[in-house]
């Protein structure tokens, strides 16, 4: 199992607060990884340092590229990561463009390649065939994911307006648009009724197996965890506890106490 | 039979109650203002009393109320349907037929007041300001960036234009583009500093940017004439023909073969600004259907998810202040041109407020929408001019009916970019 992605000791500080502590992991390539642990054990933290939003105070986050190179991380900017790495991620509370459509927003994560074509806006302007292609191609790619996630009925509608499942949908669609090589979803089935978590399930597996894609997803939804990760790592207080395939994890008795807290150990003592 | 009524008293039952209410509070007030009048009496004050036209107040009042009430439900009833989630094509033909014929009415315009030289000017004077809340809608409406110092590149394209062409004999046509881009340059520069910015933060600065050019204008003698302006400010010739009754070439007059005419020139200056404000027009809705525009607007709705998808929110506003300045300064070269004279007195902070009042009230990004607002902010003074001393009341009077009737603007509604099924959402 090769690795896509490296964390080497990363180390998130704010303040007095450590919010990482010395965290090293792998996400194998091609595979399902799942981050959980209880609230505040740092998941969203390690998020925000792998797509840029923070600058890690310390360790390094290295992607594995296609040709055996290594590239850091740490030294690239927030949007160069979606750009140039291509990591691209959700949001635990949903970040829409919520006056836009359906579509709109498909086309803006895909603004890179259509800004290119439209050659700072001339290209645009002037309506040429150039851009006129990659604007078509766009939509197409668009088109695409929508359909693959049920959604090509909401296309024109406002993001904004359609429910929360659904809104949960069009996110990891946006996200698709922007051609990640590595997906990140926050708690992507936090908020969805059985049925959306089933389908879910059915996405996240599809999108492996048929796309090839690398996945990593913060789940507190053990279900979801449990049936699609080939990986999972637990996280405690910034640090990892546990590693390995869920069933391995479901019975390891870190991961255990971590979960229902020190009272089974007081109850053992007594 | 009170029992059947009060868990759900009728609707015009509750409108009389209403009604009611209405007319003895009216009538209270009513009662000092118009019940008694004061009349002169062998030299000294007496009052007397008119019950009759405080009669005619009260029922005018109840009257008044009833309808008003019920025009009001009718309003909200209607609202759901109106607020529907798909974005209805009815409305993108109408919004057409609108703009079509706004455009054909402001076309047509000086062929009914060609000798109305007040109606004239006072349409160019609403073409600049349909121009400048264009531009501002770039910054606001779209990209969601609060700018109180819009002003401040109106100024600098105006001072570009009338610096150019009394210093250097710079002609309008060649100062035009030189002062679009000295603005978008001055768009830069705000932008810089406040990329961080957000919100109130943002238009505080925003709003200290648009004093230091005016003070610096009005400070710096040397260079802008400080608070005597710059008079003398060539006029835009046709084409090379200037509108003068006898110049040194030929006149505009005398190469058509017209009788001279002063009215000539102001109509030539509004088929400019029209001209102007179309190319304007043109401009911003195409930005919007292009990367650029979209990236605009999906910065107004998210910043953060922008950078997540790899967008760099630096470029973005840039592009957004860069753009919006531009059109600004050629607002402002058109605005020397036509004065002839300016000074740091015409780029006040209540500038920036009429042109922010415009875009808001308009409906945030709607290009229709800054049209209409535009026109009510504009003739809507120049109709009050015989109530001078009301003007201001009856101006806030207004922009609190529109903001407490349609808070999200006249015309909110935003039209879609792009559509995935476009061949279904034409039909009716």
């Amino acid at each position: 199992m090769t690795p896509l992605l490296t964390v080497d000791h990363l180390v998130m500080r704010f303040g007095g607060i450590t919010a990482i502590d010395g965290l090293s992991l792998q996400v194998p390539h091609g595979a399902i990884t799942a981050i959980i642990g209880p609230n505040g054990a740092g998941k969203t933290t390690l998020f925000n340092c792998l797509t840029g939003f923070y600058r890690p105070s310390a360790g390094r986050i290295l992607l594995h590229e296609d040709d055996g190179s290594e590239r850091d991380l740490t030294r690239l900017k927030g949007h160069r990561i979606a750009r140039e790495a291509r990591i691209v991620r959700t949001f635990q509370n949903i970040r829409l463009f919520g006056g836009m459509t359906v579509l709109e927003n498909l086309l803006v994560a895909q603004h890179q390649a259509l800004a290119r074509a439209s050659r700072f806006a001339l290209a645009g302007l002037l309506h040429t065939p150039g851009y006129r292609r990659a604007e078509r191609e766009a939509i197409e790619l668009a088109r695409r994911w929508l359909a693959e996630l049920g959604l090509t009925a909401f296309a024109d509608t406002p993001a904004g307006a359609l429910p929360y499942g659904t809104q949960r949908r069009v996110e990891i669609a946006r996200a698709l648009c922007a051609r990640p090589r590595l997906l990140c979803l926050d708690e992507p089935a936090a908020g969805l009724n059985p049925r959306e978590s089933a389908e879910l399930k059915a996405l996240l597996t599809a999108l492996r197996d048929a796309h090839g894609l690398t996945l990593l997803f913060i789940e507190h939804d053990m279900s979801v965890v449990m049936n699609v990760s080939d990986h999972v790592v637990v996280m405690n207080f910034g640090r990892k506890i546990a590693e390995g395939p869920p069933e391995a994890v479901r019975r390891d008795p870190e991961v255990i106490r971590a979960y229902l807290g020190e009272e089974d150990e007081e109850a053992a003592d007594a | 039979m009170t029992a059947a009524a009060l868990p759900a008293p009728s609707p015009l039952a509750l409108r009389l109650r209403d009604a009611l209410v209405i007319t003895v509070l009216g009538g209270l007030l009513a009662l000092p203002f118009i019940g008694l009048v004061t009349v002169e009496e062998g030299g000294a004050l007496a009052v007397r009393t008119r019950w009759g036209a405080w009669a005619m107040t009260l029922v005018a009042i109840f009257l008044g109320r009833l309808a008003f009430r019920a025009a009001l439900d009718a309003w909200r009833s209607r609202k759901p349907s109106h607020k529907s989630a798909a974005f209805s094509s009815t409305d993108a033909v109408l919004r057409r037929a609108a703009g079509t014929s706004l455009l054909a009415v402001a076309l047509l315009l000086p062929i009914f007041f060609a000798d109305n030289r007040y109606v004239i000017d006072t349409a160019t004077t609403l073409g600049i300001y349909v121009m400048l809340g264009w531009g501002l809608n770039v910054v606001v409406g779209l990209a969601g960036l609060l700018d109180l110092g819009y002003v401040a590149f109106y100024a600098v394209g105006a001072y570009t234009y009338a610096l150019l062409s009394t210093q250097f004999g710079w002609s309008f046509w060649a100062a035009l583009p030189v002062a679009g881009a000295l603005a978008a340059l001055f768009g830069i520069l705000l932008g810089y500093p406040v990329l961080r910015l957000r919100g109130d933060y943002l238009a505080i600065v925003t709003l200290g940017f648009g004093e230091i050019i005016r003070i610096v204008l009005l400070n710096w003698t040397s260079f802008s004439g400080g608070p005597n302006g710059i008079g003398n400010i060539p006029r835009p010739s046709f084409f090379g023909l200037p509108f003068a009754r006898s110049a040194e070439g030929r006149t505009f007059h005398e190469f058509f073969g017209l009788e001279f005419s002063p009215m000539h020139r102001f109509i030539f200056l509004y088929y400019l600004i029209v001209a102007l404000a179309l190319l304007t027009h043109a401009l911003v809705s195409r930005l919007r259907v292009l990367p650029t525009g979209r990236a605009w607007e999906a910065l107004r709705e998210d910043e953060i998810a922008c950078k997540a998808l790899g967008l760099n929110t630096t470029t973005v506003k840039l592009s957004a202040f860069a753009t919006g300045a531009m059109l600004a300064g050629f607002a402002g070269v058109f605005f020397a041109a036509r004065q002839g004279f300016i000074s740091p007195e015409s780029f006040t902070f209540s500038e920036s407020a009429t042109i922010l009042a415009i875009v808001v009230l308009g409906g945030m990004g709607s290009q229709l929408g800054v049209v209409l607002a535009a026109a009510v902010l504009v003739v809507l003074p120049e109709v009050g001019r015989q109530f001078a001393d009301y003007r201001m009341l009856v101006f806030g009077a207004a922009m609190v009916t529109i903001m407490a009737v349609k808070p999200t603007g006249l015309l909110a509604r935003r039209e879609p970019t792009v559509r995935l099924n476009p061949s279904r959402s034409s039909a009716p």
